[in-house]
């Protein structure tokens, strides 16, 4: 058997991979969201620009700093969530009991303003991200060619998500979050610190994009531009998955992905629009979203 | 219609004949077709409580589609502007019913999604060449005896085209269905109660807005020969926004001042590139930190102190 559907096997399992590879990014990036969306109300437009600016650190840490991936792994994902302390203690905070719209108007704001700087100093052009020694070439598994580098995106990607679920839902930490994304007031008369839990959740949301982004860089052209592109369509499997659910928007992530990467073998034109019409689909039979909780 | 209100319409009019004679046609065509944009925009933002993401779907198709009737159909410009505005109508229609499900900031999502969807169907469809766009679309001649190539001409007819969308926005407004919208931006729960199919003034609401904003662009598409993917991809859509957040949401005024103002900026700066993007992201922080009336929210609203 080497074709499937008419199509060959090694071109199937490759865009299946691809769209793995993608999906796993859609994941991390929804996941991000959720998490933010769940404590703070606010739907973090600037999650996108932030990806991108992660994967400029990486970049800047290996060309300026000769600082290997391994150490962009840590520091960018850092200095991320740093931005994002910044973000939250000097703007977010002033937002709140206003319309959760503002939340939305500030943070699109601020993804202008970070594509516009990093596209004045580095042009709207990708940069190169060298793939790191121990992640060139690939296994060959007989009816595909699996590249290390991409099996390990998804392999990372999908432990560190089981892991945030795992944190969120089943740790005590978890629990303080979940009990201040309910009641605030009450948590915080039981003596926990909320602020600085809103703080550090932000700031957490944004690390996991900026992480996402260090993975992304030796895949895709570290570019300005690459933050607007993915974030559309994120908001796409938001709004299909629902943020109610961590495991959904997990699931929802990688699914997605996946159709993605079945379209573009079967019909390569509808493979930018897929996601979209999936979320037609899904507002009409499900308003909600698959795993959504309306309030 | 009150007496100050009845001045300050009477100095538009005005306003709008002189100013030909004192600034330059294109520019003040650039300004008020972004106006009628923004002030379409803000009857959803600013007086049914929705805040719409991807507004230039409607902008950027309506101008796709009179550009495409006025070159390859051939026909004359009022009738190029019609078929545009009909058909981000009919956009409006159906995005609005999907999006009309969704509330608050799903809302955004949503229309921000489809808008990207309707983006890459601009992309891909032939009619619209891609990344080089419709170009030089004639203007044509106006019921086609009226030659509009002279720019003064030109200006004219959207001045009045503009004045038409301005006092029908108005119109929505003040009738029994803009107080039932009002409402429905105060207190949704309340306007369903009290037995309003909340949905469906939404959908209206949507659809009215979409369409005079398809009306914006399929002026701009006429009176600047051209129709490409930067007036509907998402960037078009934050810019509106802008515009009206900083003239001041909920504001008759407002958007138009919002309009002027990025339109010059954006005259003056063109030459920066990436400068604008930068300017407006810094702009949209501050408006929504420090300045959430906007221009003519904060005039109205100081004068409304003074007065009280």
């Amino acid at each position: 058997m080497d074709q499937i559907f008419g199509v060959p096997v090694q071109a199937f399992m490759g865009q299946l991979m691809l769209g793995l590879v993608n999906g796993s990014f859609y994941a991390i990036l929804s996941l991000g969201l959720a998490v933010i969306f769940g404590m703070l109300n606010i739907v973090n437009f600037a999650h996108g620009a932030l990806y991108m600016v992660g994967a400029f650190f990486a970049w800047m840490l290996l060309n300026y700093a000769g600082l290997n991936y391994w150490f962009a792994l840590l520091l960018a994902p850092l200095a991320v969530g740093l931005i994002g302390v910044i973000i939250e203690k000097t703007m977010l905070r002033w937002l709140h009991g206003l319309d959760h719209l503002y939340g939305l108007l500030l943070t699109f704001g601020l993804a202008l303003l970070l594509e516009g700087l990093f596209r004045e100093f580095y042009g709207s052009s990708g940069q190169p991200y060298e793939l790191p020694e121990v992640f060139r070439g690939g296994f060959d598994l007989g009816f595909m060619f699996l590249p290390k580098y991409r099996a390990w995106v998804v392999f990372a990607s999908i432990f560190l998500c089981l892991a945030v679920w795992y944190v969120i839902e089943k740790t005590k930490l978890g629990a303080y979050l979940r009990a201040g994304t309910e009641n605030p007031n009450l948590v915080k008369a039981f003596g926990i610190n909320v602020p600085l839990m809103v703080t550090l959740t932000y700031a957490f949301g944004v690390a996991l994009a900026g992480l996402a982004g260090v993975m992304a860089a030796p895949i895709y052209q570290v570019s300005p531009l690459m933050g607007s592109n993915i974030i559309i369509i994120v908001f796409a499997v938001v709004v299909i998955g629902g943020m109610g659910s961590i495991l959904g928007s997990i699931i929802t992530g990688l699914a997605l992905g996946l159709v993605e990467g079945l379209t573009k073998v079967f019909y390569a034109e509808l493979s930018s629009t897929v996601v979209f019409i999936i979320m037609v689909i899904v507002l009409m039979v499900r308003p909600a979203g698959l795993f959504g909780r309306e309030k | 219609m009150s007496t100050a209100n009845r001045l300050v319409f009477a100095a538009l009019v005005l306003a709008l004949l002189v100013a030909p004679f004192v600034g330059y046609p294109i520019f003040l065509m650039k300004v008020l077709c972004f106006a009628l944009f923004a002030s379409a925009f803000n009857l959803l933002i600013g007086f049914t409580g929705l805040l719409s993401f991807g507004h230039a779907m409607f902008f950027g198709f309506a101008a796709y589609v009179s550009g495409h009737a006025a070159k390859v159909w051939g026909l004359t410009p009022e009738l190029a502007i019609l078929s545009g505005t009909a058909s981000a109508a009919v956009i409006a229609v159906v995005t609005g019913w999907l999006a009309v499900r969704r509330q608050g900031i799903y809302f955004a999502m949503v229309t921000l999604a489809l808008a990207q969807m309707i983006y890459f169907i601009c992309v891909q469809a032939p009619f619209t060449y891609a990344e080089d766009g419709i170009q030089s679309i004639p203007r044509g001649a106006l019921f086609g005896v009226i030659d509009l190539s002279s720019d003064t001409r030109m200006y004219y007819l959207v001045a009045a085209i503009f004045l038409i969308g301005f006092a029908l926005i108005y119109r929505i407004i003040h009738s029994p269905f803009g107080q039932v919208l009002k409402s429905v931006r105060e207190n949704e729960a309340r306007a369903l109660s009290l037995g309003y199919h909340v949905d469906r003034y939404k959908l209206m609401a949507f659809v009215l807005s979409g369409t005079i904003a398809g009306l914006a662009g399929a002026t701009k598409s006429i009176a600047f020969g051209i129709a490409t993917l930067t007036d509907v991809s998402w960037q078009m859509s934050g810019e509106v926004v802008l515009m009206t957040l900083l003239g001041g949401m909920g504001t008759i005024l407002g958007p138009s001042v919002g309009a002027a103002i990025i339109v010059t900026m954006q005259n003056y700066l063109a030459d920066l590139g990436s400068m604008v993007s930068i300017i407006m992201g810094a702009t949209f922080v501050v408006c929504v930190l420090l300045f959430r009336r906007g221009i003519v929210g904060e005039i109205e609203y100081r004068l409304g102190k003074r007065s009280s």
